[in-house]
């Protein structure tokens, strides 16, 4: 049922079992015929660390969306793509639709080491130009995301469009940098919550100086209007929390 | 004999110990006390408490049958119109409803009918809820979108005329607000279960996990079924809107009721979902959804817990029993104070509110005097947790995702009385529909739609309604 509407830049909201916690993660793939939907997230808290535990085969007590506003996929014109880390995975198939509506795609991964990258030939597949950047220079250019976005602002003519997805540091160097040529931003933000329908205001980050509510105004936003320091702070709220979860279930 | 003048008191836990726990708060009546309390009742024969029951139980019947001591029979005649009694009997607003008519409030207290409404229910739990008789098929098929108060009582209604009753639900478990919203020590989320237990034996599904609009479209659902209501409530919280609202450790009652609620957050780690208070909660607002927030967080072990309000006691709009029962805990009531700003600490944890006193001034368009601001009052207070609890928005999925769909001004729904919305074969009820209200009054809307559901669903007309649907979602 999901995957049947499942779209680009959509989310879904997970639970492992019982007392488990109600998780967003971000939609990386969708297969209509098989039903199936793609997430890939990385282990940092404790129902990520569970869901790493699980086999082919194995079931979750609750799967609801896909949520979310879908990403508005037109041609831009020259379109620049920009995925950090695991948020390469979402990134995917907004760049497949962009590519599919006849943008000009230029994709720039980024991550600590070439370990962590993912879906590199998929995305080359689907661009026109493609970069990859890594901290510690064990694969492509040694350096951020960033460096590359500069050039390429350098050289082109004209760069209609700027989707960023990553950590949140990353999405604000990348509209911090936009901003300065006017270059139309989108941010994909993945804020706590709770219900992920519209109803308890955990997501609420602030957009313009208006507060919004990622899971029904969102996921995306417009780069450069995010209170980025904001959105920082509220995803560190239960830091302390989640680690001592981690801590007790790794003691059992 | 002359009739009591006042209600048989409901023993109820010490305040002292009731604050370290999340059991129910008042225990109920006995059979021996349920029975003298029914026969306060003075019978009368135009039945005024009738009229102020928004679902339409026979009072004075099913008190007259607890009075003989035949509660069995007392149990249908609430069932045969209300399908949730044992939420109804512990969160309805009776004193401006069947009890603020009563004809011996002339004399004295009115007949505790909520008290005995909840003996009923309980009894009849408590010995094993009989199976409802079979009904005849009629054929129809319905859909109801939220499995809250509005979804639940229209299903259960639908279900007893002979339809085939799916409710969709978006999170993981039924209930809406009487699971996520109303604590654990205010309405046993086991009732709840129990409950709904018996809308599924009415003949109901319940799917679980679709959120109507994502998941599957109202258009698609309207395709399928031959009456589709929509009963999704409540959603988006408002805040303040004053400086440092998104400071961490602020919450919406509704994000902070969910994690304690449905979550089961108090129970952290032994379930996943955290929440942390620290010392001092300050709670904005003074609703029953506030005095939850504000007795929650007691149980949570908050030292000191205030309510600030910025009108005065009068016009709180909570139920007098909530502000009561809060008072009796230790909730300390700013009164005529509101907040303008929060301040936090250098890592953005929540420290301090700054509020300025108010006094009254002429009433306004509620009819309530309007708080206005006196200069050169502010007032800083530490607190380490905030709960914002002034209401909230309806829920924007459906609107937003059914183009065509009339709504009014808020977000809400726009309906006749009976449900009835500018589309054919789409009818809503509750908060969706008349903005946040009480559950009985959601309850009772999802009644009146099931009738009109019924009689639309029974009509010959359905094909051209059909086609002038599909004319309405073209354009």
């Amino acid at each position: 049922m999901v995957a049947k509407k499942a779209q680009a830049g959509q989310f879904v909201i997970l639970r492992i079992d019982e007392k488990g916690e109600r998780i967003p993660l971000t939609i990386a793939d969708y297969d209509r015929e098989k039903g199936t939907i793609t997430i890939i997230f990385m282990e940092v808290g404790k129902t990520t660390k569970q869901l790493g535990t699980l086999n082919v085969g194995d079931s979750i007590e609750n799967f609801a969306g896909p949520l979310g506003i879908a990403s508005e996929v037109k041609n831009y014109g020259t379109v620049i793509c920009v995925g950090g880390g695991v948020g390469i995975a979402p990134l995917y198939p907004i760049v497949r639709e962009l590519k599919k509506a006849g943008n000009y795609v230029i994709s720039i991964l980024g991550a600590k080491n070439k370990k962590l990258l993912l879906l590199e030939d998929e995305i080359e597949y689907f661009s026109d130009e493609f970069y990859i950047t890594t901290d510690d220079g064990s694969k492509g250019h040694k350096g951020f995301v960033s460096d590359v976005l500069q050039k390429q602002i350098d050289n082109k003519e004209k760069i209609n469009m700027v989707m960023a997805i990553g950590p949140v540091i990353m999405m604000k160097v990348v509209a911090d940098l936009t901003k300065k040529y006017n270059i139309k931003t989108l941010v994909s933000l993945n804020p706590i919550m709770v219900d992920g329908t519209g109803m308890c205001g955990g997501c609420r980050v602030s957009v313009g100086e208006k507060t919004k509510f990622a899971c029904v105004d969102g996921p995306e936003f417009d780069g450069h209007e995010v209170d980025f320091e904001n959105l920082m702070l509220r995803n560190r709220r239960f830091l302390k929390e989640e680690e001592d979860a981690c801590k007790l279930e790794e003691v059992k | 004999m002359a009739v009591k003048k006042t209600k048989h008191v409901m023993p109820e836990q010490e305040p002292k110990e009731r604050i370290k726990n999340f059991k129910e708060v008042p225990y109920g009546y006995d059979k021996e006390t349920a029975i003298e309390e029914a026969k306060r009742c003075l019978q009368c024969k135009n039945k005024p408490c009738m009229e102020g029951c928004p679902v339409e139980i026979d009072i004075p019947c099913f008190i007259k049958y607890i009075a003989e001591g035949n509660f069995d029979k007392a149990a249908e005649i609430i069932k045969a119109k209300n399908s949730l009694p044992a939420v109804s009997g512990r969160v309805c607003p009776y004193e401006e409803q069947c009890e603020g008519v009563c004809t011996i409030k002339k004399i004295g207290e009115p007949v505790g009918i909520g008290r005995l409404e909840r003996f009923i229910a309980d009894y009849e739990r408590r010995k094993g809820v009989k199976n409802p008789k079979e009904v005849k098929s009629s054929g129809k098929k319905a859909a109801i979108i939220g499995a809250g108060p509005a979804g639940l009582t229209c299903a259960g209604d639908l279900a007893k005329m002979g339809h085939e009753v799916t409710v969709f639900e978006a999170f993981h478990a039924p209930g809406g607000v009487l699971m996520y919203g109303i604590p654990e020590f205010r309405l046993p989320k086991e009732i709840v279960k129990a409950e709904v237990e018996y809308i599924k034996k009415l003949g109901v599904d319940i799917k679980y996990d679709v959120v109507v609009g994502k998941t599957i479209s109202t258009e698609e659902l309207l395709d399928k079924y031959d009456a589709v209501f929509v009963g999704t409530g409540a959603g988006l919280p408002r805040f303040l809107n004053i400086p440092g609202e998104n400071l961490d450790g602020i919450y919406s009652a509704n994000e902070f009721l969910t994690r304690v609620n449905m979550m089961k957050a108090y129970k952290f780690p032994e379930y996943d979902t955290p929440i942390k208070i620290g010392d001092v909660v300050a709670t904005f607002g003074a609703g029953n959804v506030a005095m939850d927030s504000a007795r929650t967080a007691l149980r949570l072990g908050a030292k000191k817990s205030y309510i600030i309000y910025r009108r005065s006691d009068v016009e709180m709009p909570a139920r007098d029993e909530e502000i009561e029962h809060g008072k009796e805990e230790g909730i300390i009531f700013k009164l005529l104070t509101n907040p303008i700003s929060f301040i936090g600490d250098n890592k953005g944890r929540l420290k301090q509110v700054v509020c300025i006193k108010m006094k009254l001034g002429e009433p306004d368009e509620s009819g309530r005097r309007r708080p206005i601001p006196i200069t050169d009052s502010e007032e800083v207070i530490d607190i380490d947790t905030a709960i914002i609890a002034i209401g909230q928005n309806p829920n924007p999925l459906i609107p937003q995702t059914m183009k065509g769909l009339k709504v009014e001004k808020w977000g809400n729904i726009a309906t006749d009385e009976n449900g009835k919305t500018n589309i054919p074969g789409l009818f809503a009820g509750g908060d969706i529909a008349t903005g946040a209200a009480t559950v009985i009054l959601a309850m009772g809307a999802g009644k009146r739609a099931a009738r009109a559901m019924d009689k639309y669903m029974k009509s010959k007309k359905l094909k051209n309604t059909i086609h002038k649907r599909q004319k309405i979602l073209a354009d």
